[in-house]
Formats: structure tokens, C-alpha cells, sequence
């Protein structure tokens, strides 16, 4: 049945504890490996079971305060410096308080998106191969291609190519004029205007001979992105160290979580981003779940802090996403969507909650805390969440 | 004395309130807007009339009959001349005026939209969502239609001009419709457009020819169909927007004809709240508790804001009445009308934008009815979640290496203001009467008694011996703390539930709280003036709870992390280093005063005999502290491998890491393994043989221990001079365009992390340089190897070099155009003119150095203030959010309303007490259970019934009954 060598008796005797999974199975290697009695076993299963209970939570223990406590106090050791290196130092990521605050605020976008993206077998362990990917993620714009030059009289852009780039960008590609010509079918539709391509120049000009239009072309031309995605304006590249050997991990400033997931060569069971909603999107939200305990837990350990228990972070995480969707902590989330008048009005903006509430005739069943403080009564959390009475008969001893 | 059986809250409905309910509930109109005569009497049917509570001591009210003090104060209310909106309510005001028709008043959707928003409505309160969205949206749904579905009349868009006015926008005939015709008829070239005749458009728009040379000579108005007809047929708009003012009885008599259904699809409960009732007819007046006129020393009377406000409505309201009766012209009536309204508005809430706030005399804004409820220092937050409390202490804390770390030095002063209720009986009686006869100055003394008949008496120091002898079983005494009493004791900002620990009380002399240096660390406490908080316990569950739970010792975990966040501090490292670092040989003397504050009172079998005297090693001193039978092997912060084998050391430094406070090894693992108990004991032991020791050798620290000889200054120098060099070079570079840039970097930026990268080495090399001519006895490196306190950092800027300030994470940029100061020159990039201090502390600061020093040093302040803000409202967030959060009896936990958050708590059901947050330290080891059993490594069957959960340790509730419990545990 389990697979371990063990009497049927001890057998039967783990599988009644009410240990779990992990535990069974090292109590049954355990008893295994030493070859015990009957007896003996009993005993070290008896004391495995008392020694899981003793570590287990206490029933009617108020965790979520215990657990708020436990991330906000270290907020008050961290630092307000915004901008840290994270372990690429190319790249810099909002760090210490803000980011947290980031975090718990569940904002739509954060202050600095950044992806990491792991590549298959085949493309991480080569150089090249791994360039390939980032070409196809890194935003390309013309600047990078080649230079730029206005020509006021004859009244056209002249944009001149650099073969070396174009055969970088486009390791596909054999021919650079073939990439000359693609980039000008781009420049055509993307602007509007005719242009003459020859070899590795490109000329247009606008319609009307103005030079303010012409201004106006370049500056368009600018924002093209001929290739890769338009949101990611830098991808930095590092050999490192990984469980799988080593390998080419690609680091982007800006995230287009969804698009680079599907780029051929993107690892997508390991490849993540820092922005929650994203993740939320693309993978749903038992992954952004996972990525917002992910994401404070590297924002505590950056700030020297990684001696928060990972369980307060995943009570954070499991509200922040109890409804199936994303919601902050706050106002506009959980403390706004509360059942009780008294604890919202007393959390903030006040009179705005009471005068709602008079409208829709809403109740308030006092079972929280907030609203039992409030009136003046015990508060239904631990201690006070038992009823004990004096026993009127003879104790049985 | 009659008291009222205790009542308790159930629930709290919440609703609009009916007018008449008003009136019914009204102890008296008001209409009188002074509040005292001449004589200093209320004015009958006045603001402070007598009906309405009372505040002044003495007097009666003339509505319940009560004093002051028990009377709860009655509602008044004033008759209003004219209805007036309730600003809270001006943006449902106007929701309902939009999608409600303004001829039947009905809601502008037919019965299947109805039931589609009625149904979402109960679906959102259902999930417990907000119902605004939904009402939102049905209202957004009825103004689409520009007819009534029910009447057919035409709608009319509403505005609403901030805060409480409306209009009614139509779209009527413009006045010049004539010209606007005869322009629209013209030809228009770019167009290709021809003249219009009449007669096309006539044909164009169906109408008589002579109708529209009748219109276009403006002798005959369009109807509206005709004006329609010229509009579509020439492309013009023939109209313009006339608004009609909605007045507040306008608004009421259309509010009125709603029907319930309609309302209930909107979300409102017809049976609490008609939307009539947002349009007051009469204002309830606060009772005079609510708004207390204070005394002033001239005996001069100063009215609550309140009164002031309502005054101003009566005195509008009067003279609003007075000229209607006289027939005042409109437009004078309804000047007063919008006074009204602003007095009521700014009655309810005086922080409107775009109203000016109604001003008290001296030009402070009044404080009105939201102001009361809003923001930290509110009704709300302020006082109803936030309570002052009697029986609570406050002062200045000081610290006493004597007291265990369960204790609390408290003040006579205050023993004896706090009490304890003693319920006399046969037995305690002797005990009683001792305390009623000291007095309330004597210290164990009472301040109140009981008798059995419920009435309470004041012990004075006149009484006291005659009340002595009548106290008798049945009476409550009401005396002073002593010790062994249990107290709460908080050190804000309560940031973790550390900051509120029980403690002991060991009353003392002086005024000031004393308590162990070992609980700094929880409360995060220094003796800088810090000042504490203490409550005295006022009944029996509640101390019962406080002994079990919430003792410093039971507090001992910290959640956080899983590990000790008591332990030996500063000093007490310090001492336990010197005692074990060097393993030193104490005589008998020597050895016995070091342990002369522990239980140990027999020395071991001594290490050494010297010329026949005995010598003990600070290890085996410090092994007699440790509990029997504890194994630990670890590596100490001082680098080397501590191993304690059946509750010896046998070697090792003992440091920060073994007993410091923040997860001392040895502190931790006897808590956890032994008891709370045995681990307050070891903790007050090593603190107190600590401190010992530190006496026995002596430390401190002078500018002296922080100077290095010449030599190594000058290798200092050299390092940095050539730091200084290798900066030059990179500028030299720069400046040619040698520098290759770092990818992704620009060249400036690659040039400044380069020269950041230069200076740190040269001041960690100044460090190493400085760190090699300390000696290992130098007080300074004692104290950052063992963790005490400080870093070689420190060590570092004091002997070596201060090194580069940074301000925002970058050399110093700030100042001038491309200087930092008037002493360089402009682009000058050298170490010197950026913010890198050559000199160390001791060597002291130039003034430029100092400059750049303080600019660095400011950052660090603001950073703190700003942190310290924003990290306590993440706190308060935080809290809010999960404060509901419990774990059940099936081991989910839930919220109040029983959701399921996690169906077991961190996926394992694991308690972060137990639980170290390091991830190699397994709840459960089932290898070193199955070593214990195997090898039967118990003292007694006692041990082992615990190991094996057939019996619980007993618990330890004082210090007092330490010796009882010791002997019943086997350590």
C-alpha cells in the first residue's frame, strides 16, 4: 500500500494519527530504516503525534493579527531609499517600504515592472540562441538600427541602416536588405507615407513640403517598434546559476507577462513578472496568490528581514485573493467590503459609511471586532470565543 | 440605590428617521435662539432649556428627573419654515431626481428592467458587495429613456450645482429662432451649397408654405413638432437650455409620490428610509449633554460649537417665518431660504468644498456634526475604538538587573492609587481589616470599602481605624497593589503583541517603573526618558487570562520568527564572552560571588588545583546555569564551534548567538524544549552572572581604544591616497572617452559607480588596515565579535576612515551648477569635491568633510520620519484587514462570518510560535524522536510520559511558586 516495508499492524496505526502526509511518510522511512518492535514503533508514533500537536496552532488563536503584526512591525526597520539593485545590477526595482506597500495596495501597475524570464533546454544554454529570444522581447526602435538624418531640402527623412545590427536583430535573416525591406513596409503603414528604400537606406518625406510635418515624421518614426514588444524596453542577459545547471536567464525592464509567454523559447512553468494582476491574468489566482507571497517575501529578504515566518505572508496573500479575484488591503478592498457599518465607518471615511448605510437600512450584527470594541463588549477572538461555566456538580477525578 | 439589570447591544439598525418620529421623540420645540436670561436661568423653549438634559450639578431635568451625570440628555427639535436637503444625501438627491419620472414620480424603467436590477441587487448583497455599483447602474439604465414608460411624459435632464442645489435643464425655443433659420437658409459656397428657398423648405420639412414665411419673419412661434421638422430639414438646433430652479418643497412633494417598489430596486428600504426624509421638515435638536457650555474663570458662559450653529438656524428661521407672514417679496424669501439651507448644511457638515465654513468669532471654523464623527481624534476612531481607561499608570522607566524579567518595580505612588477588589470572607478577613486600618496612605493599605449592602465608603486617613473594625465577611475592599500582583504593562507603539506584556508588581520607592534590562528588546525600551503604561487588573478572569497568557515569560516566542525575543543584551553578552571566551580561572571567591545572585549555592568538582587552591574555568561557571541533559552543538558569532553536552559547556564562546535576545540558540532550544518556565530562570541566571562578571574584569571604552599607532595611520593614508589616484585616473579616462560603458549603463553613470565601487574599497582596506592593529582585548572589538553591540563598520569610521556620504543612494551632487560647493571647481569629479570623508572620527572632520557628513545625516532623519508615517499606516491597514481572522476547532481559519480564509493555517497547520521561520529546522524530527525512544534517553518516567503527550507540564503562575514547581519538574 505506502510502498515502505512495514507491519501491517504499524500500518494501520499511522494511518489513524492525525498526522499529515509528509510526516507519515518520514515516520514510515524512519521506522523502516531501524527496524523496530511493534511496541517501539507504537511509542515513536505516539510521540511523533504528540510533538505534531504540541507545534500545531491553537485553536481560536487570532492569527490574522498575529500575522499583521508580524509583517508591519518590520516595515518600521526597513528602508525608504525606492530605488536598489535587485540581484541584476543593470536593472533597478523599487525595493524596501514602498514596494511593500506596493504589494498590500494590489496596484494595477507597479512602480518599476520587471520580468523574469527563463528559457527552454535548448536556448538557455546557448548564447546565441538565447539573443534570438531577446530580440523578440526587447523593444526595437529605429534609433537602434541606424541613424537618423533630415534632409530640409529636399524635404525627406533619410534613415541609414547598420548592417551589423540589422544582421544581429534579425539572426534570421540572411540578407539585410530583405530586413531594409520589411522595415520600410513598417515605416509605411505605421506612418502613412511612401518611402524609397535603397540597399540599406530608407527615404520618405511628408506629403506637403513642411518642415513642421517633417519634424513631426521623425518624431513618429521614433516610437516605431519594429520588433520585439513595444512595453520592455531593455533585456539584460546573465549566465546563472540555477537548480538546473547553468544557464541564460533574461532580465526585462518594463512586462508584457502574457506576450512573452508565448515567444517560442520561453520557458512558461518558470518565467515570472512583478506585477500581481498580470500573473493574475495570465496564469489566475492561485499563481498570483503564490506571486504575492513570492514578491514580499524577496522584498523582507532584500531588506535583511527573510526572518518572517513565510505563514504570515501566505494568511496576507490568501485574503488578498479569498474572492477569486485580486483585492487590496485597504479601503477600496478588504477593510471597504467588510459586513459591518461600525468597522468600515470606524476605518475610514466615516460619515460617508453611515449615511449609506441609513439609506440601505443595513444591519449591523456586531460579531467583529471593531464593532464589539465599540459597543463595549468582549470581542469574539480567542479567550472570548469560549463560553465557560463554573461546573455546579462534583468533579470526576 | 436602584441599579438597571446590565444591558447588552444585539444589533444596530440603520435607517433614515420619519419626521413625525422626530417630533414624538422631542422633549420640547425650540424656538427660542438665546440659551440663558439675564439671572444665568435657561430660557424655557431655548437651546439650553432644562427639558433638554441637564449639565450643571444640582439641577434636575425636568424630563426624567435625574441629576446630571445619570440623565443621558433628551432631543429638542426645531420646526423648519421651509424644508431644507440633507447635504449628507445631495448625490442620492440627485440619482432619484434623474431616474425618476417628474410628473408620476415613478422609476423611468418598465417592470422587466425593474426585475433585472431588483434580482442583480440581491445577488450583490448576497456576496456582500457594494450595492452603489448596482444603483449606479439602474440609474445610469432609466436616463437613457427621454419619456416616462409609465406616463409618457418628457424628461428633463437635472443639474445639480454644488452642494445642494438643482435645476431643471430644458431645451426650449431660442429666442433668436428667426435669425438661426434665415442664417442656416443661406447659400454656403465651400459647401457647394445653394440658397435655400422657403418653399424647399417647405417641401423638405412638410410644412405650409406660409407657415414657415409666417415663422421666419418671427410673427409665429414653431410648435414643437414644427420645430423638429426645420431642425432635421436644415441641420440646425433652434434651441437653448432654460433651467428652472427645483426648490427643497419641490423636491419633498415629488419625493413623495415614489412608489416603495421603485425604491427597493434602487436599494433603499422603503420601510426604514423614504427618500422624503432626506428633505428635513424638522431639526432634532442634540441634547444638552452632547453640546456642554463650559464656565469660564470670568464666570463668563462659552456654548459648544453646536449651540452656536443652532443658534444661527433658529434666528434665520424666524425671521424666514416673519417675512412670509408679511408678505416679503420672492425673491427676499428665497435669499432666506438659501440662508437657511446653508446653516443646516453647515450644521451637518462644515468642511464642504466650495462652501465657505461657518466661523466661530475668532475666525476658527466651527466643529459640527461630521467633524465630531471623522478622522484619529473622532468620535470614531478617537473615542469609541480608542477608550480612556481608570486604573492606569504612566511614568517615566528605569532599569533593575535585580527584578526577574516577570517583574515590575512600581512606585508606591501609584501601588497605592491602583486597586484590587478583595472579597472579605472568614478566611482573608484578619488581611482585610489590616489594609482598611493602614489607611489610603499607608502603603498596603485600601482606598474604598463595600459593605454588603452595596454601598461604597471612602477610607480616609480620619476613618480608616473605626472602618477597620466593622469590616466583615461580604464586604469588598478595594486595596492597594502588592507584590505578586498581576499588571499589564505596554510600551508604545504597540507594534506586536510584546508591547502589552503582564508583569508582577514589586512595589518600590522613587516614582519611576523599574523594570529588567532583558525586556528592552520586546518592548523595544531604553532608559532615555522612555516613559510606560501600566493597568491594574479589575477582575479575576482577566487576571487569570494575564497570568496564563500573557506573561513576559509565556511571551518569551516571538511569532515573527519562531525564536526568543528575550535574551541577554549589550553589557550581558559582553559578560557572558568574557566569562567563556577565553575560558579564564576563577578561585572560590571569585567563582561563588560571580554565581552569588542564581539558585547555585555549591560549587562543582573544581577544573584545576593550583598550589592547592581551586580554580573553576568561566565555562564550567556558566555550565551550572544550564539545564541537565541539554545537547547543542552550534557555531558561535565569534567564529567558533560551541558544544554542550548534558548541560555542559564543554566548548565555545557564549554570545550573541547563544543567549542574545533575537534567537539565542540556547535561550530558544530551552524554551522550547524545556519550559517557559526553566527558560525565564536561565535568562534572569546568565543576565545576573553577566553582570557579575563584567564587574569582576571591569569594561569600558575611551577615545584611546579607538587610536592607531602611526604606521598604520600612514598605511591608512596610503590606501586612501591611492583610492585618490585610481579616481583620477578614471576621470583621466573619462574625460578622454576611455571609459567603456557598463551594458545598460551610460558612460556618466559607469564613471560614478566605478568611483563608488574605488572608495568602498579603500575605506574597507583602511578598515582591515585599522582592524589589524586592535588588539583582541580592545573593548571596542569585544563588544562587535560577540554582538553586544556595534560592527566593524563602526570600528571602521571611528580608527580608519568615515568613508563616501551618500545622499539617495549616490555620491554627493547636490549643491551649486556642476559643484558641490564654493570650494571646488565647476566638473570637478574628484573623491573630495563629491562627499568622500578621508579622515576617521577620531581624527575629526574637516568643515567640508563635516558638510557632506550632515547631508548624509539628514537624509537618514527624513528617511525615519517619513518611514515611521508610512509604515504605521501599513500597520493600521493591515490589522484592519486580518483582525477578524481566527483559527477554528477543525484547524481552518475563518472570519467573523465564518469564510473560510485557509483550510489550514500556512498550509501545515503549524503554530509560527513553535516554529522557527528558518527552514531547515523541521517542527517535527521523527529521526530524534525515534533516537530518544530507542535509546530510552529519559531522566525519569515523569520525562517521558511528557515526550510520549500521556501528561501535560504543570503550569507556572508566579514567581513565587518557583520552588514548588521546580520541585515537581526533574531539572
Amino acid at each position: 500500500m505506502t510502498g515502505y516495508d512495514v507491519s501491517e499492524t504499524i500500518e494501520a496505526r499511522v494511518e489513524e494519527t492525525t498526522l499529515p502526509k509528509r510526516l507519515r511518510e518520514e515516520v514510515y522511512s524512519t521506522l523502516e530504516a531501524r527496524d523496530v518492535t511493534d511496541e517501539e514503533a507504537e511509542q515513536i508514533i505516539q510521540a511523533t503525534e504528540a510533538q505534531y500537536e504540541q507545534s500545531r496552532v491553537d485553536p481560536l488563536d487570532p492569527v490574522g493579527t498575529v500575522s499583521a503584526q508580524s509583517i508591519g512591525e518590520p516595515g518600521t526597520q526597513m528602508t525608504m531609499n525606492t530605488f536598489h539593485y535587485a540581484g541584476v545590477a543593470e536593472i533597478d526595482v523599487t525595493q524596501g517600504l514602498p514596494r511593500l506597500i506596493e504589494l498590500v495596495d494590489a496596484r494595477k501597475e507597479p512602480d518599476t515592472p520587471m520580468m523574469t524570464v527563463y528559457l527552454d533546454e535548448e536556448f538557455g544554454d546557448d548564447r546565441e540562441r538565447a539573443h534570438e529570444v531577446v530580440w523578440k522581447i526587447e523593444a526595437t526602435k529605429i534609433l537602434q538600427l541606424g541613424d537618423v538624418s533630415t534632409n530640409v531640402a529636399d524635404m525627406l527623412v533619410q534613415v541609414a541602416l547598420n548592417e551589423e545590427t540589422l544582421q544581429e536583430r534579425w539572426p534570421t535573416v540572411d540578407d539585410p536588405v530583405e530586413v531594409a525591406e520589411s522595415i520600410a513596409s513598417t515605416i509605411e503603414s505605421k506612418l502613412g507615407v511612401d518611402t524609397v528604400q535603397r540597399g540599406l537606406v530608407i527615404e520618405f518625406g511628408p506629403d506637403q513640403p513642411s518642415y513642421r510635418d517633417l519634424l513631426q515624421l521623425v518624431e513618429e518614426l521614433r516610437e516605431i517598434v519594429f520588433k520585439g514588444i513595444e512595453d520592455i524596453s531593455r533585456v539584460v542577459i546573465r549566465r546563472e546559476e540555477t537548480d538546473d545547471g547553468e544557464e541564460f536567464i533574461l532580465y526585462t525592464e518594463g512586462s508584457a507577462f502574457g506576450d512573452v509567454l508565448d515567444i517560442e523559447g520561453v520557458d512558461a512553468s518558470r518565467t515570472t513578472c512583478n506585477n500581481i494582476h498580470e500573473i493574475y491574468r495570465n496564469l489566475g489566482v492561485e499563481a498570483a496568490r503564490e506571486a504575492i507571497i513570492e514578491e514580499t517575501m524577496n522584498t523582507l529578504e532584500e531588506q535583511g528581514l527573510d526572518d518572517v515566518n513565510i505563514r504570515h505572508l501566505m494568511l496576507v496573500a490568501d485574503i488578498m485573493t479569498n474572492e477569486g479575484t485580486i483585492e487590496s488591503i485597504g479601503r477600496h478592498g478588504i477593510s471597504g467590503a467588510k459586513d459591518s457599518v461600525l468597522a468600515r465607518a470606524a476605518f475610514e471615511v466615516t460619515v460617508n459609511h453611515l449615511l449609506d448605510a441609513a439609506i440601505h437600512g443595513e444591519v449591523d450584527d456586531l460579531d467583529g471586532v471593531t464593532e464589539n470594541v465599540i459597543v463595549g463588549k468582549p470581542i469574539k477572538l480567542g479567550t472570548g470565543d469560549v463560553d465557560l461555566r463554573m461546573g455546579s456538580g462534583k468533579q470526576a477525578d | 440605590m436602584s441599579q438597571q439589570a446590565p444591558k447588552s447591544i444585539g444589533k444596530i439598525n440603520f435607517g433614515l428617521m420619519n419626521p413625525e418620529e422626530y417630533r414624538e421623540m422631542s422633549a420640547t420645540k425650540v424656538i427660542t435662539a438665546d440659551t440663558y436670561d439675564d439671572d444665568g436661568f435657561p430660557i424655557d423653549m431655548g437651546l439650553m432649556d432644562p427639558r433638554l438634559g441637564v449639565i450643571d450639578p444640582g439641577l434636575e431635568c425636568k424630563t426624567c428627573g435625574k441629576h446630571s451625570g445619570s440623565c443621558n440628555g433628551h432631543f429638542g427639535h426645531i420646526e423648519l419654515a421651509a424644508p431644507v436637503i440633507h447635504v449628507g444625501f445631495s448625490k442620492l438627491i440627485r440619482r432619484l431626481l434623474r431616474g425618476t419620472c417628474r410628473e408620476c414620480s415613478q422609476l423611468l424603467l418598465n417592470e422587466d428592467q425593474k426585475n433585472e436590477f431588483r434580482d442583480r441587487l440581491e445577488r450583490t448583497r448576497d456576496l456582500g458587495r457594494d450595492l452603489n455599483d448596482v444603483t449606479k447602474a439602474g440609474i445610469r439604465q432609466a436616463r437613457k429613456s427621454d419619456n416616462c414608460p409609465h406616463c409618457g411624459e418628457q424628461q428633463y435632464d437635472v443639474r445639480h450645482e454644488k452642494p445642494t442645489t438643482y435645476y431643471e435643464v430644458q431645451q426650449v425655443l431660442a429666442s433668436d429662432y428667426p435669425a438661426r433659420i434665415a442664417k442656416a437658409m443661406e447659400p454656403d459656397e465651400e459647401e457647394d451649397k445653394e440658397r435655400t428657398t422657403p418653399t424647399d423648405l417647405a417641401d423638405e420639412s412638410g410644412l405650409d408654405v406660409g407657415r414657415v414665411q409666417e415663422i421666419l419673419s418671427g410673427d409665429f412661434r414653431p410648435r414643437e413638432e414644427d420645430r423638429r421638422a426645420i431642425e432635421s430639414a436644415l441641420g440646425v438646433d433652434l434651441t437653448e437650455e432654460d433651467t428652472n430652479k427645483l426648490m427643497p418643497s419641490d423636491i419633498r412633494d415629488w419625493f413623495e409620490a415614489i412608489p416603495d417598489e421603485d425604491i427597493e430596486v434602487l436599494g433603499i428600504n422603503p420601510e426604514l428610509s423614504r427618500p422624503e426624509w432626506m428633505i428635513l421638515t424638522v431639526l432634532p435638536v442634540p441634547p444638552v449633554t452632547a453640546r456642554p457650555s463650559i464656565t469660564l474663570d470670568n464666570g463668563q458662559r462659552s456654548e459648544d460649537d453646536l449651540t452656536h450653529k443652532l443658534v444661527d438656524i433658529i434666528r434665520i428661521n424666524q425671521r424666514f417665518m416673519e417675512n412670509r407672514e408679511a408678505g416679503a417679496p420672492q425673491l427676499i424669501i428665497e435669499d432666506l431660504w438659501e440662508l437657511l439651507q446653508y446653516h443646516v448644511t453647515t450644521f451637518m457638515d462644515n468642511e464642504i468644498s466650495g462652501t465657505p465654513p461657518a466661523r466661530h468669532r475668532s475666525g476658527r471654523p466651527l466643529k459640527t456634526l461630521s467633524q465630531r464623527l471623522k478622522g484619529k481624534e473622532g468620535r470614531f476612531r478617537g473615542s469609541l475604538s480608542g477608550k480612556r481607561v481608570n486604573f492606569s499608570a504612566r511614568t517615566v522607566i528605569s532599569p533593575d538587573p535585580t527584578l526577574s524579567l516577570n517583574e515590575v518595580g512600581v512606585p508606591e505612588r501609584v501601588a497605592t492609587e491602583m486597586t484590587q477588589t478583595m472579597n472579605v470572607n472568614e478566611r482573608n478577613l484578619d488581611k482585610a481589616r489590616r489594609y482598611v486600618e493602614n489607611g489610603p496612605e499607608g502603603h498596603p493599605g485600601a482606598n474604598y470599602v463595600k459593605r454588603a449592602d452595596g454601598r461604597r465608603l471612602k477610607v480616609t486617613e480620619k476613618n480608616c481605624e473605626e472602618l477597620a473594625q466593622k469590616v466583615e465577611p461580604g464586604w469588598e475592599v478595594a486595596r492597594h497593589l502588592i507584590d505578586g500582583d498581576i499588571i499589564i504593562f505596554n510600551r508604545q507603539p504597540s507594534l506586536h503583541r510584546m508591547s502589552i506584556m503582564a508583569h508582577e508588581v514589586v512595589v518600590m520607592p522613587y516614582k519611576t517603573f523599574r523594570l529588567n534590562t532583558v525586556v528592552c528588546a520586546p518592548y523595544n525600551a531604553d532608559f532615555d526618558g522612555d516613559e510606560m503604561n501600566m493597568h491594574a487588573l479589575q477582575n479575576e478572569e482577566a487576571r487569570a487570562e494575564a497570568r496564563v497568557l500573557m506573561r513576559v515569560q509565556e511571551q518569551m516566542l516571538s511569532p515573527r520568527f519562531g525564536e526568543n525575543i528575550i535574551g541577554a543584551i549589550q553589557d550581558h553578552v559582553t559578560g557572558t564572552y568574557l566569562l567563556t571566551h577565553q575560558n579564564p580561572l576563577f578561585n572560590e571567591t571569585q567563582a561563588l560571588d560571580l554565581l552569588r545572585a542564581t539558585r547555585i549555592d555549591e560549587l562543582p568538582e573544581p577544573d584545576e588545583v593550583i598550589d592547592d587552591e581551586e580554580y573553576w574555568t568561566g565555562r564550567s561557571i556558566f555550565s551550572e546555569l544550564l539545564p541537565a541533559g541539554l545537547n547543542l552543538e552550534f557555531r558561535s558569532s565569534a567564529g567558533d564551534d560551541v558544544v554542550i553536552e548534558d548541560g555542559t559547556l564543554i566548548e565555545g564562546t557564549i554570545d550573541e548567538d547563544a543567549v542574545g535576545a533575537f534567537g539565542g540558540v540556547i535561550v530558544d532550544t530551552i524554551a522550547k524544549d524545556y519550559s517557559r518556565t526553566r527558560a525565564r530562570i536561565f535568562i534572569n541566571e546568565v543576565s545576573s552572572l553577566a553582570v557579575r562578571t563584567i564587574m569582576h574584569f571591569g569594561f569600558s571604552i575611551s577615545i584611546d581604544d579607538e587610536s592607531i599607532p602611526p604606521e598604520a595611520q600612514a598605511q591608512v593614508n596610503e590606501a586612501i591616497e591611492n583610492a585618490n589616484e585610481r579616481v583620477e585616473e578614471l576621470i583621466e579616462a573619462y574625460a578622454q572617452g576611455d571609459l567603456e560603458s557598463l551594458p545598460g549603463r551610460t558612460i556618466d553613470e559607469t564613471l560614478e559607480m566605478k568611483i563608488m565601487q574605488t572608495l568602498g574599497q579603500a575605506r574597507d582596506s583602511a578598515g582591515d588596515i585599522a582592524e589589524k592593529h586592535f588588539a583582541d582585548d580592545n573593548p571596542a572589538v569585544i563588544m562587535a565579535e560577540s554582538g553586544a553591540r556595534g560592527s566593524m563598520l563602526n570600528l571602521t569610521q571611528m580608527a580608519g576612515c568615515v568613508g563616501q556620504q551618500a545622499v539617495r543612494g549616490e555620491r554627493i551632487n547636490r549643491g551649486y551648477d556642476d559643484r558641490t560647493l564654493s570650494h571646488f571647481q565647476e566638473g570637478d569629479l574628484s573623491a573630495e569635491a563629491h562627499g568622500f570623508v578621508k579622515h576617521s572620527y577620531r581624527e575629526g572632520l574637516e568643515p567640508k568633510e563635516f558638510f557632506f557628513h550632515a547631508m548624509g545625516g539628514r537624509e537618514g532623519l527624513v528617511d525615519t520620519a517619513v518611514r515611521t508615517s508610512k509604515s504605521g499606516y501599513l500597520q493600521r491597514r493591515l490589522i484592519n484587514a486580518l483582525s477578524e481572522l481566527e483559527t477554528q476547532y477543525d484547524g481552518t481559519v475563518r472570519d467573523t462570518s465564518d469564510t473560510v480564509v485557509q483550510f489550514e493555517f500556512g498550509e501545515d497547520g503549524t503554530s509560527p510560535v513553535e516554529v522557527s521561520s528558518k527552514q531547515d529546522d523541521p517542527a517535527v524530527d521523527v529521526e530524534q524522536i525515534a533516537d530518544r525512544i530507542l535509546d530510552n534517553e529519559f531522566d525519569s518516567d515523569e520525562e517521558r510520559a511528557r515526550f510520549m503527550g500521556d501528561s501535560q507540564p504543570l503550569t507556572n503562575l508566579s514567581e513565587h511558586t518557583d520552588d514548588w514547581w521546580l520541585a515537581q519538574s526533574d531539572d
